[in-house]
């Protein structure tokens, strides 16, 4: 049997491997923040006031900063800083977003009008600028961003919690246990939410890379964490005046943030396309 | 059509007045006497009570928010407490400036990301759609900061291609000043044949215009490409292959005005995120505009200015999404009925 050829020669196919990769990628991160007391190749906070702003080096493999610290070090610790935000800010996002979507897609009504109307009056701020404002009323802190952004994320897990909720409120299933008797609150939580979780995974991990990118952003603008925490964003900014004339302190810190926001945006375009057929390409 | 269009509108007032609400608790949130702030420290207490009056701070809080709402929308934002001068003023000077960055970036962002889109749909699953996809996924997740000081770095401090910072070179106000119509300086400069200052503001546009640009073009061409491939898998798609059409002919006579109905309502939301995007890129590039005003009322804890920044982004967000919401209704009607 002969394959029947294509009247123009057109580019080979490459398999979509975007799950995959990304997930290498994001485990090779992770593993690193969580590993980087054991990594790291000298401790944290260090400062060594004869070694500042040394080139990258077998000794530096990442160079040191203005006081004498080794950036790689400071990396691998600063990914703690970043993972932490963000699955903080997700958790409590997802918490609240999902619970309160799942309720209005499955009371519908006036339940949902109401609920939707409070998610579009948060949606209207845009996460970086509410969380500007915030941080000023709050002391900067690591705390500070993750309860900034977390105000403004949550309304993203409600609007899509609420219409795959609605959709399954529909379900013959559903009718059935609602003929039986048994109360909302249990269908809710026993058919409504567990088959409402597929695609807010996806999201939390298509969000990530935002949440990360976000806080690294409330960082560099000195709303974030503060000096000595190990942060990306706080590093960028400590860093750029130095730019010209010692790229490496700048440099790494702003890749650092670029892999990981990166991994996280890879992983959750892989796992979309894997799980929505509609989407993935035949 | 009418119906449709006083629901949209309702919504948008509903949400205005809740951003209104949003706002002010925020701004009653900042621990500090806004008194005090205003009146300076060594204020004796008769000129403190004095500022309180006059602020209505003795009011109860319901009576606070009403006078602030009647307040707003008798075009009175308060006074900045760093500049003294009225806040609407401020970000009549400010925001222009903003958004002829946005502007630009957003034009950028189209001329770039709807071409890589239907490259990337006409190839699917091939090499240029790989490189598009990952092109696209790079540009969404850089720190938008961290690219403006390296392209500032590289392009205007290394090699000199570029200026290094500000919106024009201000020693041109001498030679050549510019007569205020937008306050959109490249559009002021262009309707006024000022040649010199619209080229310098050109040259200085480039590159804070692509760092902002980065964001929407990635998002912009990922949409197209998942639109036009939805599209070229339609019955009217299969119509055209047995007319004889080529794949690329049906991509971009056909399935790409249909493909881009989709992408019009993502540019409501990407342009309020490039406005706050441009913040960080303003900070960097000391462009004047609605960021750099928000840095500097933030340093200086200056809640009135803070307030109305946030008030007119958010005004910005809710009426870019009416917009496109109408313009969606009129394009294809299916939309009107959600």
């Amino acid at each position: 049997m002969t394959d029947v050829q294509p009247l123009r020669r057109s580019l080979p196919r490459i398999p979509d491997r975007f799950a995959a990769f990304g997930a290498v990628l994001l485990a090779v991160v992770v593993l690193a923040a969580l590993l980087a007391p054991w990594l790291a190749p000298y401790p944290l906070d260090e400062p060594r006031p004869l070694e500042r702003l040394l080139p990258p080096s077998g000794a530096h493999w990442f160079g040191t900063d203005q006081v004498g610290r080794d950036v790689l070090t400071r990396i691998l610790y600063g990914g703690r800083t970043s993972l932490t935000i963000a699955v903080a800010v997700l958790g409590v996002s997802a918490a609240v977003g999902v619970t309160l979507g799942v309720v209005a897609g499955y009371a519908g009504g006036w339940v949902r009008d109401v609920i939707m109307r409070v998610t579009d009056v948060f949606l209207a701020f845009p996460a970086l600028l509410l969380s500007l404002a915030l941080a000023v009323v709050l002391q900067p802190s690591v705390n500070t961003v993750i309860l900034a952004i977390a105000v403004t994320w949550w309304p993203w897990y409600t609007r899509l919690a609420a219409s795959v909720a609605a959709s399954i409120a529909t379900r013959p299933y559903v009718d059935a246990a609602r003929c039986l008797g048994v109360p909302a609150p249990l269908i809710i939580v026993r058919h409504v939410l567990p088959n409402s979780l597929t695609p807010v995974l996806v999201q939390l991990s298509l969000d990530a890379g935002g949440v990360i990118l976000t806080s690294a952003a409330l960082s560099y603008l000195g709303l974030g964490a503060q000096e000595p925490t190990a942060e990306w964003g706080l590093m960028v900014q400590q860093g750029q005046t130095l730019f010209t004339t010692n790229w490496w302190v700048v440099t790494f810190p702003g890749l650092a943030i670029l892999v990981t926001a990166f991994a996280f945006n890879v992983l959750g375009e892989g796992l979309r396309n894997a799980l929505d057929p509609r989407r993935a390409v035949k | 059509m009418l119906a449709y269009l006083a629901r949209r509108l309702g919504q948008a007032l509903l949400v205005v007045a809740g951003v209104v609400v949003l706002t002010f608790a925020v701004m009653r949130l900042v621990p500090g006497d806004p008194a005090v702030a205003f009146a300076g420290p060594k204020a004796t207490p008769e000129q403190l009570a004095e500022a309180r009056a006059r602020f209505g701070l003795d009011d109860p809080l319901p009576v606070q928010l009403l006078t602030y709402a009647r307040d707003l929308v008798t075009g009175d934002w308060g006074t900045s407490l760093r500049t003294r001068q009225p806040v609407r003023d401020d970000l009549y000077l400010a925001f222009p400036a903003s958004l002829e960055l946005v502007g630009a970036a957003l034009l950028v962002a189209i001329a770039l990301g709807v071409p890589l889109g239907v490259l990337a749909a006409r190839h699917k699953m091939r090499l240029p759609d790989f490189g598009v996809r990952l092109g696209s996924m790079l540009a969404v997740s850089v720190p938008v900061f961290w690219l403006a000081l390296a392209l500032q770095t590289v392009f205007a401090s290394n090699l000199g291609w570029f200026p290094i910072a500000g919106e024009y070179d201000t020693s041109l106000d001498t030679t050549s000043p510019l007569t205020l119509w937008t306050n959109i300086t490249v559009v002021d400069a262009l309707i006024t044949g000022n040649w010199p200052i619209f080229t310098s503001t050109l040259e200085h546009l480039v590159l804070p215009a692509l760092v902002v640009a980065a964001y929407p073009t990635g998002v912009i061409a990922q949409m197209t490409r998942a639109a036009l491939i939805e599209e070229s898998g339609q019955d009217h798609a299969r119509l055209e292959r047995a007319l004889g059409f080529g794949e690329t002919s049906i991509l971009t006579r056909f399935a790409l005005r249909p493909a881009l109905s989709p992408v019009l309502s993502l540019i409501a939301l990407v342009f309020a995120y490039a406005i706050v995007n441009g913040f960080l890129v303003e900070a960097v590039f000391n462009w004047p505009g609605l960021g750099r005003y928000a840095a500097e009322s933030i340093r200086s804890l200056d809640t009135p200015a803070i307030a109305g920044v946030t008030l007119l982004v958010a005004l910005v967000y809710v009426l870019a999404n009416l917009v496109v919401d109408v313009l969606q209704g009129f394009v294809d009607p299916r939309t009107r009925s959600r």
